[in-house]
């Protein structure tokens, strides 16, 4: 099996053994594997690729080949611990109903995006004029899938407004491969964040 | 001699046949004293007999599944774009099976048999049977061949309700299901389409109440339409419009302002209808549309199929295609919400694809990729 993705690291590092969990746009399948063979995790990915559902399958990992578009409607109130969703929040329709699904089914959540607060991105945008493009964001502004762009600032504005509590936040230069301290001007200086959360107190999703 | 067949193909095969004396109690309330199955196999059982795949047909299907049956054979079995050495269902791995349902017409006990208390072909007299009755019977075959367990049972449609049943019936003898374009039970728009085919065949002047046979007749006419109904609900409005759209037959250029044939598509379902009533027993027919129209393993547990599945062991894929209007990939869902429901490992795969309900008889890419990879994931396991 190949190195897993340094986000997936990290966001592995956050689930605890034997735990039960949904990964929402779970490509091949690497980290649910990982998960399985290292943690003794139980779950299911959804995946909307057809050539990621067959390398799923082939990672014998559970595959249910869905759009999160149509919702988490197929899953029971709290019937995972976790429910991760990996470089995909900026992908989908709606991110922050979407949110609320993943803290429906799931006790807690895990989510892992590019920030557009980047530094690079901003000076790409104020030197070119032009929409940004990075090793994490390499689509052309006309056919990318990221259609839900944000920056750190924005996702916590969205959690304290959906009254989301942000558990633990991470911040990753993907480019030099370490781990930030999240300190130091996340927004700025983080290409990809990590976040684990859950239902802020008297929240109901 | 060259072998004239393909060399994915498991080539010439035989069919075989085993007898039954021990009554077999039917959901009906009957009995049937003893029976016959008649199987095809392809493959090796091996060693540990662990690697043996029992392959369940649909409703008009038989045991042919693969393979030619002498050497000017044209046609081969009816699922031979998934089994053979290479493909799919392997059969350098796997050991696989399939079985002629009882109350078929195609050897294995059913209304065309002699009935040994009258000496008669049992005619209507024939009880009707359900999934549950084959599963119970191919167990009983399963015994004889000596396989405990099977590493996979597999099927399209009704084949695939087939496959359900043996994972709630027999939860130590199923290791994975894959059950393709199938439903937990028949809508009523279903059921629908399956009463307006008996019609068809029991209002025929010729069906004569069952008893066609000991008369020498056949109810063509009723047979061919329900099998020309059948047919439209087998392929998609996409795939109709593109294999004849409105194209008039070969040769002609006008209407002809009567009711012959015009249409390609009229001529197409025309030709279905005649050539399946060459080889297809009406009152046969009439069983299988019944056997579907009973299916539904939920309502015996006040209609929730998360509990009809709660003793399941086995692995699910399941697999739908986005065409299919008789059994849609919702029909699929509904099967997998079950399993999940249940916390039981389960894939599932809802192709893109405008062949219709047929679509599972087709080599279409994303499908045989993730079946493949489903079967060889079963065949690790098994150590095929």
């Amino acid at each position: 099996m190949n190195e897993l993705r340094l986000d997936l690291r990290a966001v592995a590092d956050w689930i605890r053994p034997s735990s039960r969990v949904l990964d929402l746009g779970c490509g091949d399948g690497s980290l649910l594997r990982y998960l399985f063979e290292t943690r003794e995790v139980t779950g299911y990915g959804l995946e909307i690729d057809p050539i990621n559902v067959a390398e799923c399958v082939h990672n014998r990992v559970n595959v249910i080949q869905s759009d999160l578009d149509a919702g988490l409607s197929e899953f029971d109130d709290d019937s995972f611990d976790y429910v991760v969703m990996t470089q995909t929040l900026q992908a989908v329709r709606y991110p922050d109903w979407l949110l609320g699904e993943m803290l429906r089914v799931g006790r807690e959540g895990i989510v892992t995006f590019p920030n557009f607060g980047h530094w690079r991105l901003r000076l790409y945008l104020a030197l070119r004029g032009r929409m940004p493009m990075s090793g994490a964001l390499h689509h052309t502004w006309y056919n990318t899938p990221n259609i839900h762009l944000c920056t750190i600032k924005d996702f916590e504005a969205l959690c304290e407004r959906k009254n989301i509590e942000i558990l633990e936040r991470v911040v990753l230069d993907q480019s030099r491969y370490e781990r930030r301290r999240s300190g130091v001007l996340p927004n700025l200086l983080g290409e990809v964040a990590l976040y684990r959360f859950q239902r802020g107190a008297g929240a109901s999703m | 001699m060259d072998n004239p067949f393909p060399a994915d193909s498991v080539g010439l095969v035989e069919p075989q046949r085993e007898a039954f004396d021990k009554p077999l109690a039917l959901d009906c309330g009957r009995t049937l004293d003893a029976y016959e199955l008649v199987f095809e196999t392809y493959g090796t059982l091996n060693a540990e007999r662990s690697n043996a795949v029992l392959v369940c047909h649909a409703l008009s299907g038989s045991h042919h599944a693969a393979g030619y049956h002498d050497n000017g054979d044209r046609k081969p079995g009816w699922w031979e774009a998934c089994i053979g050495p290479g493909k799919p269902i392997d059969t350098n791995r796997f050991f696989v099976v399939c079985v002629n349902n009882l109350g078929g017409c195609h050897g294995s006990t059913g209304p065309s048999s002699t009935n040994p208390e009258t000496g008669e072909p049992y005619g209507p007299d024939f009880p009707i049977v359900t999934v549950a009755d084959w599963v119970r019977s191919h167990a009983r075959l399963a015994d004889r061949l000596g396989i405990d367990a099977w590493a996979a049972v597999i099927g399209g449609s009704l084949g695939g309700m087939q496959a359900i049943q043996w994972a709630i019936d027999f939860p130590d003898r199923v290791r994975h299901v894959v059950a393709i374009a199938a439903a937990p039970r028949l809508s009523a728009q279903n059921i629908a389409f399956n009463e307006v085919a008996r019609q068809a065949i029991r209002s025929d002047p010729d069906f004569a109440d069952g008893r066609y046979q000991a008369l020498g007749a056949i109810p063509r006419r009723g047979l061919m339409l329900a099998r020309m109904l059948g047919h439209i609900t087998y392929l998609s409005d996409e795939a109709m419009r593109a294999k004849f759209g409105r194209d008039l037959r070969k040769g002609k250029d006008d209407f002809n302002f009567n009711y012959d044939v015009e249409f390609e598509v009229e001529s197409y379902l025309r030709h279905q209808g005649r050539t399946f009533v060459e080889h297809f027993d009406a009152n046969t027919y009439l069983l299988m549309t019944k056997a579907l129209d009973y299916f539904d393993p939920a309502a015996q547990y006040d209609d929730d199929l998360s509990t009809a599945l709660e003793g399941v062991s086995a692995r699910f894929l399941v697999v739908s295609f986005t065409s299919d209007w008789r059994f849609p990939p919702s029909r699929s869902r509904e099967i997998v919400r079950a399993l999940l429901d249940g916390n039981k490992n389960v894939s599932y795969a809802e192709v893109e694809a405008n062949e219709g309900h047929d679509a599972f008889l087709k080599p279409i890419t994303h499908y045989f990729s993730v079946f493949s990879a489903y079967m060889d994931r079963v065949a690790t396991e098994v150590r095929a």
